[in-house]
């Protein structure tokens, strides 16, 4: 009978096909999209001013990206210290609030209330305040974008404590303080990067839209505000191409960050 | 109700004497335990046995000092329970592992050492031969998830054991397997009480799990909770799955099953 051993054999993770595998259809289909886009406009004769071909797009692209790179290096700059900022606030602020337990619901409810407003719509008073033409409104605007998504995930997940993992804690007489740093802040990490994606994303709009209303005289969003008013529409084009680039960029490293940060969650991008 | 055993003449490990426990919900004050008096020698394994709402798990948790009597005393080596807990006299394992996913399977039976206050060098190679003892240390470097359900109990066995302590507190933790590894666990763990000498509290509501596993079966009643028997489980250890056949074993399992079948329908007992 004991020769009958149970069979244990440890579960294989599913492992991850590569950052870059999940991402080839969505390639695929952007290269056909563009393909169809040249064509209605070749074949549709459609005015350069209205819709530039992507063709002409590219050529501005690469004319004039001297241009584009020193207007994106203070934009790019604004929105690294908004996210920064906005994680650091973020995770500040969820710790408070998750130390209330039972006001931690309320605060909760009102900060995602809070993210239901466009952040953005501040831009013109925050320019008033911190000078229109200072990196520090963009920061400001970008950095309340961030830290409302980032403390409506972190705080879900500081609450969010199995009874086991509370029990097990209470039971080795572990203080406040070991509950949080070995069980609640690791076990809110993933939720904190789910908030962090949606900010870093609303971080790049709020400092671009910021820039519409007066920015260091070269941004990307002043480019993409300046050249529309020329109607120079092929250049407009190409700021807001470069801000998209951004935007992706800041995207993956957020989740190339994820990954080395919450390394047992089968990370995916999407 | 409960009767003192001959088995006071070894020093007791856990005395609890008149322990009451109720409850407040919307609906009422719920007894869930109502005057339980019991004695846990040095190094017995005392499984509590009962159906669902009997209120073995509110005792377990009375012990570990997790849940606070309404009434009664608890005494774990002669101190309160909040003292023995203060100072870390106790492992727990309950039903889910409830290992940790951010943690190797080496640093989750770190934790309790790391909450202790235990360097670095130290908290590594107790980890280790706690890893030994559940026979796992290939696996020290892997995460929990990596791992089956079986295994993963074996974990959280070796975390709860990882601090060394006095009283070893299980709830249900092989419930949720199945039957070959339970079986496969029970010997382990067996064979892990046997090498450390803790005391052991087990509950569990299955009855060959109860006497294969114990040096006494507690049978509990619901509603509220009471002792309704203890029955001493003379079978000689080293226990092996040959003892599972023995007859002994098995009138020792049916004179269990008949104490709690009474507990289950009181109005047909005895007849």
């Amino acid at each position: 009978m004991s020769a009958l051993a149970p069979v244990e054999r440890p579960v294989r993770l599913p492992r991850g096909r590569g950052l870059l595998a999940p991402l080839a259809p969505a390639a695929l289909l952007g290269v056909v999209l563009l393909v169809a886009w040249q064509l209605v406009v070749i074949v549709g004769g459609v005015q350069a001013y209205l819709l530039p071909a992507p063709s002409a797009i590219a050529r501005v692209i690469l004319s004039d990206a001297p241009v584009l790179l020193s207007a994106a290096r203070p934009t790019a700059t604004a929105v690294v210290l908004a996210v920064l900022a906005g994680t650091v606030l973020g995770v500040l602020a969820s710790v408070i609030i998750a130390m209330f337990e039972g006001l931690a619901r309320v605060v909760l409810a009102l900060v995602a209330l809070a993210g239901c407003a466009p952040i953005v719509a501040l831009a013109p008073i925050f320019n008033a305040w911190f000078g229109s033409t200072s990196i520090a409104s963009k920061v400001a605007v970008a950095t309340l974008s961030v830290t409302i998504p980032v403390v409506v995930g972190t705080t879900r997940g500081l609450l969010t404590v199995s009874e086991t993992h509370r029990e097990y804690m209470q039971s080795v007489s572990a203080s406040r303080l070991q509950l949080l740093l070995h069980v609640r802040l690791p076990g809110a990490l993933p939720a904190l990067f789910d908030g962090l994606r949606v900010g870093a994303t609303l971080a790049v709009i709020a400092v671009i839209v910021s820039e519409y209303f007066g920015g260091t005289s070269n941004a990307l969003g002043v480019l993409i505000a300046n050249t529309a008013a020329m109607s120079r529409f092929d250049q407009t084009w190409a700021a807001v191409f470069a801000a998209s680039l951004l935007g992706l960029a800041l995207y993956g490293l957020v989740a190339v960050v994820e990954r080395l940060a919450v390394p047992w969650r089968s990370a995916t991008l999407g | 109700m409960s009767t003192s055993t001959a088995s006071t003449s070894t020093s007791t490990a856990i005395h609890l004497a008149g322990i009451s426990k109720t409850f407040s919900t919307s609906s009422g004050d719920v007894v869930a335990l109502d005057d339980i008096d019991l004695d846990i020698p040095q190094g017995a394994f005392v499984s509590l046995l009962g159906p669902s709402g009997c209120g073995k798990s509110t005792l377990l948790r009375v012990i570990g000092d997790l849940v606070t009597p309404t009434a009664g005393t608890v005494q774990v080596a002669g101190t309160s329970a909040a003292e023995a807990r203060r100072t870390r006299q106790y492992g727990m394992a309950f039903q889910a592992p409830g290992l940790m996913d951010w943690r190797t399977v080496r640093r989750n039976v770190e934790l309790p050492l790391q909450v202790q206050g235990v360097g670095r060098a130290e908290r590594r190679q107790r980890a280790d031969e706690m890893l030994e003892l559940v026979k796992l240390t290939q696996f020290a470097d892997h995460r929990p998830r990596q791992l089956s359900g079986g295994m993963q109990q074996r974990v959280a066995i070796a975390r709860a054991l990882a601090m060394q302590p006095r009283v070893l507190l299980m709830d249900e933790p092989l419930g949720a397997l199945d039957e070959m590894n339970r079986e496969h666990l029970q010997r382990e763990l067996l064979r892990i009480w046997r090498a450390t000498g803790t005391t052991v509290v087990f509950v569990t509501h299955s009855i060959p799990e109860a006497v294969f596993l114990s040096t006494e079966v507690v049978v509990m009643s619901p509603r509220p909770g009471r002792i309704a028997s203890r029955i001493p489980v003379d079978l000689p250890y080293p226990r092996t799955d040959e003892t599972r056949l023995t007859d002994e074993f098995q009138a020792a399992e049916r004179h269990v099953r008949e104490r709690l079948h009474a507990v289950l329908e009181p109005s047909t007992a005895g007849l």
